[in-house]
């Protein structure tokens, strides 16, 4: 989108109804919105879960808490933990970017870096989870 | 970035003083911010020191009385002074309200008066209004229907139709709502904002248009619509005690109800 369009100041010649129009509606954000709550809710019991796993394993035994981490019900809820996790996470932070970035450039470079780090890190933290528990 | 400090042109400086009238009974000082566009000179907070015994109720009528009295370069707007017509809309004690519905009575201490915030300064207490009209204009606030009305007669509603529209139709469009909220301070050029989106949701709810999906289409939008995070502030500020946050809500509702 070009600058002046953007300009608060009335300063260039186009109406203000053209401005506000601008590029119209993007038919998205929807599916963010939705998914923040979704995975906000998702994450309730599994953070719960989690940390009373923790607490649970508190001074365990280096074999105790393999045996954990192999149960299956350990893996699954573990790597929808994870994805849960980087999936709102990512949603929260573009949400951050887009209040506060008003650059195209520096908001497109950092959405997508981000992203891409989320994406790095979930698959990171799965690998994990899947090389100690299978 | 969103802009945190102000440009120095718009540093607010220390103003003049106009001392009450000798033998004022009930002084009260009225700290006013200043700006005129045509002398160059930075903004400025003008004290006006205002006996009380003299004046009536409302800020409002401070106002007029230092218009009228004290100071005639002084610049605001009002029209109606009874809260109907959205006028003199501005920030007085750290909140958005209508000048004429703020008794002085219920500011502890001197009266601060502002123009709306984040806004364009025109002069003195009058922002610049003609973006946030142009982006009422955009959300088409008028009955949209294809359906012709029965000949000779009104298009009706049943009373439980008509009662969805309570909480809008009151809407005076002050902007005091707009003007408090932060996404439309750091997004205002793409974001709606509340007032402009409670004039949407109007339509939307109103059971004798039938643009409703259209409506719908031209606000689903990152910025146009999803830039609420329900601050409330919107909700807070209200003269008219509506709730523009809710009827957001609403709208972000029925996003997800016509994909499910």
């Amino acid at each position: 989108m070009a600058e002046a369009n953007k300009s608060l100041r009335v300063d260039v010649m186009r109406s203000q109804l053209g401005r506000v129009r601008g590029l119209g509606a993007a038919k998205s954000g929807v599916g963010h919105w939705w998914g923040q709550r979704l995975s906000a809710l998702a994450l309730i019991p599994l953070s719960l879960w989690f940390v009373a796993s923790v607490l649970h394993l508190l001074g365990a035994s280096h074999d105790a808490m393999l045996a954990w981490a192999n149960g299956p019900v350990t893996i699954v809820l573990l790597i929808c933990l994870v994805l849960a996790t980087f999936y709102h996470l990512q949603l929260g932070l573009q949400v951050v970017i887009e209040d506060y970035i008003h650059q195209d450039a520096a908001r497109l470079a950092l959405l997508i870096a981000i992203k891409g780090a989320a994406v790095v890190l979930a698959l990171a933290c799965i690998v994990s989870v899947l090389r100690i528990g299978l | 970035m969103a802009t945190f400090t102000l440009p120095a042109h718009s540093k607010i400086g220390q103003g003049r003083t106009y001392p009450a009238p000798a033998g004022a009974k009930n002084v009260r000082s009225f700290k006013i911010y200043r700006w005129n566009p045509d002398d160059g000179q930075n903004p400025r907070t003008d004290t006006y020191e205002i006996d009380l015994a003299d004046c009536g109720p409302m800020v409002l009528d401070a106002l007029i009385k230092i218009k009228n009295e004290v100071d005639p370069t002084l610049t605001f707007r009002r029209s109606c002074r009874e809260g109907i017509c959205g006028s003199c809309a501005m920030n007085i004690d750290g909140t958005n309200t209508l000048a004429c519905l703020k008794p002085i009575e219920e500011v502890k201490g001197p009266v601060k008066i502002s123009p709306l915030p984040h806004m364009s300064v025109v002069k003195d207490l009058v922002p610049d209004l003609t973006q946030i009209y142009a982006q009422y204009r955009s959300i088409e606030p008028w009955l949209k229907s294809d359906t012709p009305p029965p000949p000779d007669a009104e298009r009706l509603q049943s009373k439980e139709e008509r009662a969805k529209l309570d909480g809008m139709w009151e809407c005076i469009l002050c902007f005091c709502c707009s003007t408090s909220c932060p996404s439309y301070w750091w997004n205002g050029d793409r974001y709606l904002g509340p007032a402009v989106l409670l004039a949407a949701y109007r339509w939307i709810a109103d059971s004798r248009d039938e643009a409703t999906g259209d409506r719908l289409d031209a606000l689903e939008d990152p910025f146009k619509l999803y830039r609420c995070h329900t601050i409330m502030n919107c909700t807070e500020t209200c003269p008219k005690g509506l709730n523009p946050a809710k009827a957001i809500g609403k709208i972000k509702q029925l996003m997800v109800e016509r994909q499910v």
